[in-house]
């Protein structure tokens, strides 16, 4: 799948939008209308057709077995994939800068956690003042427990740790949508608690949550909405009860139930 | 026909590296003068032509990994090609350029260290971009998605990744060191092996080679290499303990 | 923070190269009055230079920068006006220089003489001769290995002047009995030591050649071996930056009464390598 990926795009940077208004103006980039979405690579056409929306404050978790498209589609969201057609329609042009994402493997600059989180804030939040982009980057190392590891070496520190970095690293970027690509699928299970605090701490204060995992806990401890994808069709759309309790279709079924593997 | 038996050719070729051996540590232990200017020269002019061409040729290496055109794989091949570029070539190529025949002439910077820094500049520059644009562009393959996630832009992202890969980045700017510091076809061309001025340990050794004292050409050649190891030394010893304290 | 770090790397490492660059590039702009000499590697190998110049630099506070190259190439490099004087031994291609008009006011300074030296054993048998015609005719017929420099220096138009008088053709022995080297005085002799092979040297390089081998001097002291050297100054008309007065100074010193006694006063294990034969010409009145 990497290779799929690598090979398909070469999006260097976003397109760059104008911003006359600083970030965090009034327009919300949401609800989020993705509409008959279609991604191919080659031949193989990896997304079918999909259509739904994503409203403000959701926690929307993107099930699937391997290979049903989930990754796939969180980059098509977030812009690191170039549909080949359909609209990823946010309600605000400046979405571009009021999105984050957070990686299966955590990626960390050789520098301190700190300084990882201050590069961040120096891209997106250029007004601000050297003062308050530590003051800031501290801040964010703060709400997620790491802030003793402030002038650590990001990489000499374990995964979990890392992965809550990256998350500080996002939260300091006050994003109003959080992407999350399987965040915990290489961590263990306390490292996997902490990072699902955090989360839930995020949508608290009003970030709406996408991510996908193949952890049906996690699915059920999380989400509000689920999106269950099966080779690239989007199958099911359900609040997470309502799909948990009564999947309606067969793939569902047997995922939920641990059978379907892809 | 005069052929020497193995074991002549073995007492000559023994001698003559003991009587070597002998004369480097003469001349190291003395501190002679003459050998002192000489070092002190090759190591200006090679640490001042990698220097500036590690400044030009590391963004442009980044540049080069980052950028997205159609020739971009031709232009590759050229620069790793330019890799072996001959320095007997750059020399010549260069002392057209700065003799007062040629172009830039009115400097007036033939035959002086200045001439040799630049025809060094122009053959390690191809050595240091095409192995940082190499180092970039792994770096850029595992980096990507999260830069273009944090809306960094092209410059943002180069810096990025100069900054990260530092260390590696450290073992092309010794190669470029080590093949400036070595070369001799260049700096013999531009420089004409002035005594006191443009004379640095290749062609100090070129030279007395050519007069038929071996066993000083040989102790030069043994001090070179001194030399090189210990730089060489210095830079991995700062590789691995700022690797280890930055991961 | 890094940024702070990363900027005063930046400028530092820029600083640093434009600083090392200065110093590298300061000999070119240095207020020091100096020339530039384009003269060949046998005078250069022979140390005539490190011994005279100190003494140039004393009286006249003059720094002289030889280029050593061959003769060939010492005036091609004039030519282009790259040396401020050209010093080489070469009286057939040096006047014609003159008339081409790249130099002007010509003066003969001094002589050495060539000598022919080959291995112990002799082949040729020519050793303790004293006519370079005669050995040089025994060589072709005994067809004993002889090492030429081949590269167009003074040298070796001398020696090929010398086969002319023979009336021996060297060329049809190339790659037999008579190699050309195409490199200086000092390689030459190197291979001819490793194959035991004859080689026509000037003294000077002979004198200070260390890497012998089993080679001695076979023929010498044949008046028809001296080599004449001159010196002329790069011609300012044609070459408008070349540095007429210091060139013209050192030109004067090397031929007056005390140039000419320092260059006697060059010796060798005890030998005078070079002989000082400066006439200076009558003014025209």
């Amino acid at each position: 799948m990497a290779e799929l990926l690598e090979n398909s795009s070469s999006i260097i940077q976003r397109t760059p939008v104008k911003l006359d208004v600083p970030p965090h103006a009034v327009e919300s980039i949401l609800p989020l209308n993705v509409k008959s979405l279609r991604y191919s690579v080659g031949a193989a056409e990896l997304i079918h057709d999909l259509s739904f929306t994503v409203q403000r404050g959701s926690r929307n978790v993107v099930l699937g077995a391997n290979g049903a498209g989930k990754s796939v589609l969180l980059r098509l969201m977030h812009g690191l994939l170039q549909p080949s057609s359909g609209l990823i329609d946010w309600a605000s042009h400046d979405a571009q800068f009021k999105q984050a994402m957070v990686f299966q493997r955590p990626i960390m600059l050789r520098r301190t956690a700190r300084e990882n989180i201050e590069f961040a804030l120096q891209i997106s939040r250029r007004e601000l003042h050297i003062s308050d982009v530590t003051a800031a980057a501290e801040a964010a190392l703060e709400s997620v427990g790491l802030a003793h590891l402030a002038d650590r070496p990001a990489r000499l520190c374990s995964g979990g740790e890392q992965q809550r970095i990256a998350l500080a690293r996002a939260w300091a970027l006050s994003p109003e949508v959080l992407f999350l690509d399987e965040p915990t699928a290489s961590l263990d299970p306390t490292a996997t608690k902490a990072i699902e605090e955090v989360i839930h701490a995020m949508n608290k204060t009003g970030t709406t949550i996408i991510m996908t995992t193949h952890d049906i806990g996690q699915a059920k401890r999380l989400a509000s909405r689920v999106l269950f994808l099966h080779r690239g069709n989007l199958l099911e759309d359900a609040a997470a009860t309502q799909f948990f309790e009564t999947p309606q279709s067969p793939e569902a079924t047997a995922f939920i139930k641990g059978e379907l593997l892809w | 026909m005069r052929t020497k038996t193995p074991r002549q050719t073995y007492t000559l070729v023994m001698s003559e590296f003991t009587q070597g051996f002998s004369t480097a540590f003469a001349l190291i232990s003395t501190a002679n003068s003459e050998l002192l200017t000489i070092i002190w020269l090759s190591l200006k002019v090679s640490s001042s032509a990698v220097l500036i061409a590690s400044l030009l040729a590391l963004p442009f290496g980044a540049w080069l990994a980052l950028s997205v055109f159609p020739t971009r794989q031709i232009f590759i091949a050229i620069l790793n090609g330019m890799m072996g570029l001959p320095p007997v070539v750059v020399g010549l190529l260069v002392y057209l350029l700065l003799s007062r025949a040629g172009p830039m002439g009115a400097l007036g910077l033939l035959f002086t260290p200045t001439a040799m820094v630049v025809a060094q500049t122009l053959l390690i520059f191809p050595i240091i971009a095409a192995l940082a644009r190499q180092v970039i562009e792994d770096a850029w393959s595992e980096y990507r998605e999260q830069l273009v996630s944090l809306n960094a832009n092209r410059r943002q992202s180069m810096a990025a990744l100069l900054w990260d890969m530092r260390f590696t980045l450290l073992t092309a700017v010794m190669a470029g060191f080590g093949r400036a510091i070595a070369e001799v076809g260049a700096v013999m061309i531009v420089g004409g092996n002035i005594d006191g001025i443009t004379r640095v340990m290749t062609t100090a050794i070129s030279l007395e080679t050519s007069k038929g004292d071996l066993p000083l050409a040989l102790a030069l050649g043994m001090v070179l290499i001194a030399m090189v190891v210990i730089v060489n030394a210095i830079a991995q010893i700062v590789k691995t303990t700022a690797m280890k304290r930055h991961g | 923070m890094v940024n702070f770090f990363k900027r005063s790397f930046v400028n530092g490492i820029t600083a640093v190269s434009i600083a090392t660059a200065a110093i590298t590039a300061a000999p070119a702009f240095a207020q020091d009055k100096f020339i530039v000499v384009a003269s060949t590697t046998s005078t250069e190998d022979s140390g005539l230079f490190k011994y005279l110049l100190p003494l140039f630099k004393a009286k006249t506070g003059i720094d002289v920068r030889v280029v050593a190259q061959g003769t060939g190439q010492a005036l091609a490099t004039a030519r282009k006006g790259d040396a401020d004087v050209v010093f080489v031994h070469d009286k057939v291609a040096e006047l014609k220089f003159v008339e081409e008009g790249f130099g002007v006011d010509r003066r003969e300074v001094m002589y050495n003489d060539f000598v022919i030296v080959g291995p112990k054993a002799d082949p040729a048998k020519i050793s303790g001769g004293k006519d370079v015609i005669e050995s040089l005719k025994k060589i072709a017929a005994s067809q004993a290995p002889f090492a030429s420099r081949g590269d167009k220096s003074g040298t070796h138009a001398a020696e090929l002047r010398y086969w002319k008088q023979a009336e021996v053709d060297p060329q049809m022995g190339k790659g037999t009995w008579y190699r050309e080297t195409g490199s200086g005085m000092g390689p030459t002799l190197n291979t001819a030591s490793a194959m035991g092979a004859y080689a026509f040297t000037d003294r000077g390089t002979w004198l200070s050649f260390k890497n012998r081998g089993d080679l001695g001097i076979a023929v010498e002291g044949d008046s028809k071996l001296f080599n004449q050297y001159g010196i002329m100054l790069v011609n300012p008309a044609k070459h408008v930056h070349v540095k007429q007065e210091l060139g013209q100074s050192f030109i004067d010193w090397v031929t007056s009464t005390e140039g000419q006694a320092a260059i006697a006063g060059y010796k060798i294990e005890g030998q005078q390598l070079f002989f000082p034969n400066y006439v200076a010409l009558k003014k025209a009145a």
